[in-house]
């Protein structure tokens, strides 16, 4: 029987272009997987990805859970015998699918990641008490982690107001220099 | 060498014992650290998820601003901002076009050239130099400490190249050097989930019962760490391991810098010792060791 899934002839090309990385020297040894904290929460295996990548299955992996419950820990690029970085890989395909707008079922991830830099952005610096407020209003998960908040302010380990940088105007114009950059 | 201080954002807010333990015990060691004017945070895991470019940008930033004071090295004492400066300073070298662009949007040249030190690499450089045996006040005889080194510190080793990737032992020599014991335990180096801890909570909530169980069971009084990340995950999030994984842990989570200020002869309140969840003071107590 013949396996009817489209293929994007150019998708191994443009990962390894876009992450540095040479995907196709992956020979599937699986220690990646063997070694990944989350793996066990996955929908695909790391090496599973590394694999459909070299097949061009793009839909399959920029839908994945994976490519966003990946935390970066990078025990599988430390371990890997053909020296992948596989983190540099799972950067270049969360950036792919957000880009292309590819829903995930681990939609909270990239909601908390996008979260995290519109407060870089505003503030400078992380405003711990913000970041919780907006990303528990962008999840839809509204009094997550409250249950520490009163705990942590007793013990002065929240701050509530916003840090001051001075040079908080600077950084919205990297935001917006590395933006322009990164679309020409 | 002029060093500069690159504090992060936890360590002004909910890590905020973990910077000033940082500070006392470098000035009783001798080190002047100087903080960096108006530093930036360095975007830590959600900049690299988004954009290469974005991420060393904003290390970029702070290290050139670092260079402006003089400083010929940054020390840092959160293991993920230690992480995102150095494999800034890595791409910037290794990559002609990413220091170019970087250089075009921070609107300066940059060659990746100051040095990124971690707050531990400089007590294990004073402790082969000079020895601590001087400086100690207090001894700390009988504590057993599971050493937690987490992912970004060691890894990926290429870039880091800070200690084994697999067994590290910088951590340990401190814990022996200041007279506690060191124990031999399996999750030294497992990954705590710290980029998850908000979206994935359930995640974290089983990585870090995984690793404070294996802590408990090869022994340990209290689990010793270098990093904000994995600090708030093991002590901030600990009542929630417990009732998620039905374990028994009260398991204190101390900084190196807190554990190095203890034998150096400060206080508990000094140190913050007050600000965890889980008190380190019954299991110093335990021990004999009056904080």
């Amino acid at each position: 029987m013949s396996d009817r899934r489209a293929t994007s002839p150019f998708f191994l090309q443009e990962i390894e272009e876009a992450s540095g990385q040479k995907v196709r020297v992956c020979y599937q040894c699986g220690k990646c997987s063997a070694g990944c904290p989350v793996a066990y929460a996955m929908d695909l295996l790391p090496s599973q990805v590394l694999r459909l990548v070299q097949l061009g299955l793009k839909d399959e992996v920029l839908s994945s859970t994976t490519i966003w419950l990946c935390a970066s820990c990078e025990t599988c690029s430390t371990r890997c015998p053909r020296e992948i970085e596989i983190v540099k890989v799972m950067d270049a395909l969360r950036q792919r699918a957000r880009r292309e707008g590819y829903a995930t079922h681990a939609r909270e991830v990239p909601i908390f990641v996008r979260t995290f830099l519109r407060n870089i952005e505003r503030f400078g610096r992380i405003y711990e008490a913000a970041l919780v407020g907006s990303y528990n209003l962008s999840s839809g998960h509204l009094t997550k982690d409250f249950d520490k908040a009163p705990l942590m302010l007793l013990k002065r380990k929240l701050a509530l107001l916003p840090p001051r940088v001075s040079g908080v105007g600077e950084v919205r114009k990297l935001f917006k220099r590395v933006e322009e950059i990164e679309e020409q | 060498m002029k060093l500069a201080f690159y504090p992060g954002c936890s360590l002004e807010s909910s890590a905020k014992e973990y910077g000033d333990s940082t500070l006392l015990v470098a000035r009783s060691l001798g080190i002047d650290l100087e903080e960096i004017p108006d530093w930036i945070c360095c975007g830590s895991t959600p900049a690299h998820m988004s954009s290469k470019l974005l991420s060393v940008t904003l290390s970029a930033y702070n290290l050139i601003a670092a260079r402006k004071i003089g400083a010929e090295a940054v020390v840092v004492s959160c293991a993920s901002c230690y992480s995102r400066l150095k494999s800034a300073n890595h791409e910037i070298r290794s990559d002609a076009s990413v220091r170019a662009k970087v250089e075009k949007a921070l609107g300066a040249t940059y060659d990746g050239s100051i040095k990124v030190m971690h707050m531990l690499e400089l007590v294990n450089k004073q402790i082969e130099e000079k020895g601590l045996e001087e400086k100690i006040r207090r001894r700390l005889k009988g504590l057993k400490v599971a050493s937690y080194y987490g992912c970004l510190l060691v890894r990926p080793p290429e870039v880091m190249d800070f200690d084994d990737p697999e067994d590290p032992q910088m951590l340990d020599r401190l814990v022996e050097a200041l007279g506690a014991e060191p124990v031999e335990w399996r999750y030294k180096v497992e990954c705590c989930g710290a980029a998850l801890a908000f979206s994935q909570s359930e995640i974290v909530l089983k990585l870090g019962g995984e690793i404070l169980e294996d802590a408990k069971e090869s022994g340990a009084d209290l689990v010793l760490v270098a990093c904000p990340l994995c600090h708030s995950n093991l002590d901030l999030r600990q009542r929630n391991i417990e009732k998620y994984t039905g374990l028994d842990l009260e398991l204190p989570i101390l900084y190196f810098t807190q554990l190095l200020g203890l034998a150096l002869g400060y206080s508990a309140g000094k140190l913050g010792l007050g600000k965890h969840m889980i008190s380190p003071i019954p299991v110093l107590k335990k021990r004999g060791i009056q904080a």
